[in-house]
């Protein structure tokens, strides 16, 4: 479905992406670990066209993502939960998953998207009237998937989904990972929390400083002595 | 809570500020509570301080506007009001076509003028320092000034149309232009508010507002939006023109006797902050007309500003406004 083939990115002078190969499936979990600065973020702002590829190519079902001009990404079916949420605070939770369904596609299907997001989220119903900046870090979470669940989307970039938030709260977030797969969505995963990610996907990168240093099944990681020591602590 | 705090505070001075100014000078001139309180021509101007605010809110809705969404002031925001008197003047008085049309055609023109200083110029600045944004915005009001000078002449131009005015009470008479003014702005004051709050492109515009970057994300283009706004913006300018055209002469200079007052307004009520604005606008609108009442008109100006400074010290991010 989505295809890197030796991406390079950066900012200013700064290079943060060396010649990054990666792949996913449609209906597969994949996820991308590494540790602080690696360029985790980086990556998914590159799919999403936030910051421009310097060379390489992005496909996505086969159209040039690297052609395809930032706000257009979207329509392509590709939608990203950005690092630390980013809702907009200081709007509703309706209002904010409103924006969610801006492309012209979702908008038509705006209350079959809203309903579908409201039954994943009975949380976000009940709050629905209230501003987004004064829910509780998990429900930001849950606001900000359901948001980009609006463009009725096949690939979900979920940039660090449990940041900053309280362990049950984590178990959660995770749980809702294996829900939206169940919807048939295929997901692309950054997390610093790499215990708990490889089970629920199943194939994991690992980047380091830029560059791409291991794939492999998220079983076959998880037992790795490498992984365990490194990004487990064991 | 506590900015609650503090925002329950400032309506306190602003309402103690606001009742020394407006009795204290005549009971001290009369010494009698009495006379002050019963002075119909106080009343005369607190009510024609409430009306100035209601054009004052307008203009400063509209700057905001453009600010909160492209974040980047028009210094030269007061200089399209000017082009678009001139513009109702000339197919009024010149051309002879009917007030009520050449009206809708000064609004559509600043728009267009909105259109057009977003397009030729600040979209090629949006990645500038911020410095360079306002030295160009700067720049266009000169331009603006001068285009002016050249096309229309420096001699001051009256639309020659007056509508009267009519008692209130025994003593206190109401200019209809200004009354015309407050209600159309008031009017359109709400007609945005709706607009941002109640329709998709509206709450658009308040989330690119909040969250540039991720409104991308949601795949709107950033650039139409801009020009959307900054369309809004000059319309409002436009807008606002109509309404002064009627009051004032028009000339090329015009746009500074309001256009510092508007900025005033904004960074008081917190750039950006329409609701802040609002309040804002009348806050100055009430301390220039008291203190022209009871003093010279210099010294309301003079007032509004040493409260302008005061409250930068205070509260440096407008009374509305977030501390980032």
């Amino acid at each position: 479905m989505l295809t890197l083939s030796n991406v390079d990115a950066g900012y200013g002078t700064f290079q943060a992406l060396f010649d990054c190969t990666l792949e996913v499936n449609a209906g597969e979990a994949v996820a991308v670990i590494g540790p602080n600065g690696a360029g985790k973020t980086t990556l998914m702002r590159v799919i999403s066209g936030l910051i421009p590829a310097r060379g390489g190519r992005m496909d996505m079902e086969g159209r040039d993502l690297v052609a395809t001009p930032p706000h257009r990404i979207v329509d392509l079916g590709i939608a990203h939960v950005p690092e630390n949420r980013r809702l907009f605070p200081r709007m509703s939770v309706e209002d904010n998953l409103r924006m969610g369904a801006f492309v012209p596609s979702a908008r038509a299907a705006f209350s079959r998207r809203l309903e579908f997001v409201y039954d994943l989220f009975p949380r976000m119903k009940e709050r629905r009237h209230q501003l987004a900046g004064t829910l509780s870090g998990g429900e930001q979470q849950m606001c900000a998937i359901g948001r980009a669940l609006m463009s009725e989307p096949k690939l979900l970039l979920l940039d660090e989904p449990s940041a900053g938030l309280a362990p049950v709260i984590v178990q959660r977030i995770f749980e809702l990972v294996r829900v939206i797969r169940e919807q048939g969505l295929t997901v692309l995963i950054v997390e610093q929390n790499v215990q708990q990610v490889l089970r629920v996907v199943d194939r994991a990168y690992v980047l380091e400083a830029g560059s791409i240093r291991m794939s492999g099944a998220a079983e076959e990681l998880a037992a790795s002595d490498e992984i365990r020591r490194l990004y487990m602590g064991l | 809570m506590g900015r609650i705090d503090t925002r329950v505070w400032l309506i306190v001075i602003a309402a103690g500020l606001f009742v020394c100014l407006a009795y204290v000078p005549a009971i001290i001139r009369e010494g009698n509570l009495g006379f002050a309180v019963s002075d119909v021509f106080l009343y005369e101007a607190m009510i024609n301080g409430l009306l100035l605010g209601g054009v004052l809110a307008l203009l400063s809705l509209g700057l905001n506007l453009i600010f909160g969404v492209v974040d980047v002031v028009w210094i030269c925001y007061a200089e399209i009001v000017m082009l678009g008197m001139y513009g109702i003047y000339y197919l009024h008085s010149f051309y002879g076509v009917p007030l009520l049309l050449a009206m809708p055609a000064g609004i559509l023109i600043t728009a267009i003028i909105g259109y057009a200083v977003h397009e030729l110029v600040i979209r090629h600045l949006l990645d500038s320092a911020p410095i360079n944004q306002l030295l160009a915005t700067g720049g266009l009001l000169f331009f603006f000034q001068s285009v002016a000078t050249l096309a229309f002449g420096i001699d001051f131009r009256n639309l020659g149309v007056s509508l009267g005015s009519f008692p209130l009470t025994e003593d206190i008479y109401i200019s209809w232009s200004r009354l015309a003014a407050f209600v159309t702005a008031a009017a359109c004051v709400a007609g945005l508010y709706l607009f941002l709050t109640r329709t998709f492109m509206g709450t658009a515009i308040r989330a690119i507002s909040q969250d540039r970057e991720i409104m991308t994300l949601m795949g709107a283009a950033q650039g139409r939006l801009y020009l959307i706004s900054s369309a809004i913006g000059g319309g409002l300018a436009g807008l606002a023109a109509c309404l002064l055209v009627l009051q004032y002469d028009v000339h090329p200079f015009v746009g500074l006797s309001f256009g510092p007052i508007t900025f005033m307004i904004c960074v008081l009520g917190g750039l950006g902050n329409m609701v802040g604005g609002f309040i804002a606008a009348f806050i100055l609108s009430e301390l220039i007309a008291l203190g022209g009442y009871h003093f010279d008109l210099e010294w309301g100006y003079v007032f509004a500003f040493a409260f302008f400074i005061a409250m930068m010290f205070v509260r440096p991010e407008g009374i509305m406004g977030r501390r980032s």
